[in-house]
């Protein structure tokens, strides 16, 4: 079944991939024309002349996709990763205060979830608010309340880490309340019959139940708590961190630099989630799920 | 009862003496942000213990329960502004750090020129004019997707993949290739919108049941007809959720893209450059720009989407 739905996706994929990439680099010609053109003409025009400056302009507009690859072996391989000038040093920063918000948001998310579902007062003063809370942009603000918080005295990653935590509390709220409240009431009848306290039909049934809704908000918001330590380290003055590698790359039209932070942030990104894929599949097996 | 009665006395007696507590030690400084931390935690208790009693009482009275519904979240969120005014006044947090609610409005109010073009270009320019193009061509695709399934299968895994990844990095990008001015505030917003589009439309095409896909066949309905009278209204809530999602996604595109470079107008430029000056009563009045525009946004969604999908079991009385 697996090797059948591999087989259906990866040709297309591949494909489609390919097609990007192409259509990527017949687009680094014209929108590099702006200033390759002069050097083309200089060296007598040409499509070998062309292709050459097009494809290899030390600030591109768009550089082509080897220029990216290269760029990023440079400063991922060809460095070592405690140097500023190391990409992995970089990614660090920002990887240090997204898991931190992450478990942080986790936890609140998951205490937040138990709270509504046991005690009917905290739904309804509670639940509209976690939905307005999403409502304000909070990245758009983020780098702001960095400012602010930084006043405080609170130690850096902690700052950062707090809008990592404000946005991922939220996915996992209320993912958890629908997992916690997914056992039926066949089930909840039976723990009643073995006079199961509330605590145990917490973590005999409805914890158990509620693993697939969590885990797909774990999903969710992981990949948000990047984007969000990512768009913190956006202030001025920041000097670490992917965002402040793409900040510096925008002020001083490093494009290179710009791209291959962005590749190794979604790189970094899709790993995260494949982890906890992974760590979902564990808990299938533990739970005793047949493949 | 007697013991909730109990734990609620406590609790509102336990707030209050904090609060009166904490006010005195001012200027807080360098503890400050754990002792806010604890009176925030009590304040929450606080507005949740009202809320509890005026539940119960209204639950005993059987009122109908509509009113419950939105008197109770509406005094939890009077308390917490309350408490916030009372506590930045009470303990004289400077305004840099935390400006109390009545400052906000009144910054609000007298700033409302300002507020009003930093809207039209942030909000009338950018998030609008580049939602509607990012959820039209997310739209576009996923009907071209659905025509050619060897493009389905290619571009799916594509697109989850890209709605994990920080896609607000490419703003600078953007900002490089389109300008400082809203066309590339526009565009991230048209990035940042598409792939939940397509991706939840894509979904939304295969919510249809095999019978009733069945019976249009029965019917002779070509893939137009079919798609039109079953399948696009049975997509409607996959939809509406993307374009709800979107909402949010449009405004902090537009707003983060802002910090990369901008004319002297715009929600983002207005907060980088007051929070500098340390005006935060500005800067919060921005936020509560975005915060009523975000809620209305959503709300207008919500509204028309009860009306387009009247027939979801979730709307049935």
């Amino acid at each position: 079944m697996r090797i059948d739905a591999a087989r259906g996706h990866i040709f297309p994929v591949t494909v489609v991939c390919i097609i990007i990439i192409v259509l990527w680099y017949l687009a680094a010609i014209p929108m590099n024309a702006v200033v390759t053109q002069p050097k083309i003409d200089a060296a007598g025009g040409g499509l070998y002349n062309t292709l050459l400056f097009s494809w290899n302009h030390e600030r591109p507009v768009l550089p082509a996709p080897h220029q990216v690859a290269q760029e990023i072996w440079k400063t991922v391989f060809m460095v070592a990763p405690w140097k500023v000038k190391s990409l992995v040093y970089h990614l660090w920063i920002t990887l240090s205060s997204t898991l931190v918000g992450f478990l942080l948001g986790t936890v609140l998310g998951v205490t937040l979830a138990i709270g509504i579902v046991h005690v009917g007062s905290l739904e309804k003063s509670l639940m509209p608010w976690i939905i307005a809370s999403q409502t304000i942009p909070i990245l758009a603000i983020a780098p702001m309340l960095i400012v602010v918080l930084g006043k405080t005295g609170l130690p850096d990653i902690f700052t950062k880490a707090s809008i990592s935590t404000y946005l991922c509390f939220f996915p996992v709220a209320i993912g958890m309340v629908k997992g916690l409240r997914s056992p039926d009431k066949l089930q909840l009848d039976l723990m009643q019959t073995y006079n199961a306290s509330a605590a145990q039909v917490l973590w005999k049934l409805r914890f158990p139940a509620a693993m697939p809704f969590l885990f797909a908000s774990l999903k969710v918001s992981v990949a948000i708590a990047l984007t969000g330590a990512i768009v913190a380290e956006l202030p001025t003055g920041a000097v670490s961190g992917i965002g402040a590698r793409l900040l510096q790359g925008s002020y001083y039209g490093q494009t290179l630099q710009i791209w291959a932070a962005l590749f190794v942030a979604a790189f970094a990104a899709a790993t995260l989630v494949w982890l906890l894929g992974s760590f979902e599949r564990m808990s299938w097996k533990r739970m005793g799920a047949k493949p | 009862m007697i013991k909730s009665m109990i734990t609620f006395a406590v609790l509102l007696i336990a707030a209050i003496a904090t609060y009166f507590g904490l006010a005195r030690v001012a200027p807080l400084q360098g503890t400050y942000w754990f002792l806010s931390l604890i009176f925030v935690l009590l304040g929450w208790a606080l507005a949740w213990a009202i809320g509890w009693v005026v539940d119960a009482v209204l639950a005993a009275t059987d009122a109908p329960i509509k009113i419950s519904n939105f008197l109770v979240p509406a005094l939890f969120g009077v308390t917490i502004i309350v408490a916030w005014e009372y506590y930045v006044k009470g303990s004289h947090i400077p305004l840099v750090l935390l400006p109390a609610p009545t400052q906000i409005g009144a910054k609000f109010i007298n700033s409302l020129p300002i507020l009003g073009a930093d809207f039209v270009q942030t909000i009338l320019r950018a998030v609008i004019p580049g939602w509607l193009m990012g959820c039209g061509a997310g739209f576009l695709a996923a009907l071209l997707c659905d025509r050619i399934d060897f493009l389905r299968r290619g571009l799916l895994p594509l697109g989850n993949l890209v709605s994990a990844l920080p896609i607000v990095g490419v703003a600078p990008i953007l900002v490089m290739w389109f300008g400082f001015d809203w066309p590339s505030k526009a565009a991230m917003v048209v990035v940042m919108t598409f792939f939940p589009t397509l991706i939840n439309t894509l979904a939304g095409l295969n919510a249809s049941g095999h019978m009733e896909r069945d019976l249009m066949k029965c019917y002779g309905a070509n893939w137009l007809t079919t798609l039109v009278k079953l399948r696009l209204p049975a997509a409607m809530p996959f939809i509406f959720n993307a374009l709800k999602i979107n909402s949010t996604l449009a405004m902090i595109g537009a707003i983060v893209a802002e910090f990369f470079g901008t004319p002297i107008v715009g929600m983002g430029f207005r907060m980088s450059t007051e929070v500098g000056s340390q005006g935060l009563d500005m800067v919060w009045s921005e936020i509560l720009v975005a915060a009523i525009t975000g809620s209305t946004f959503y709300g207008v969604l919500t509204l028309s989407e009860r009306a387009v999908t009247f027939w979801h079991p979730s709307y049935r009385k």
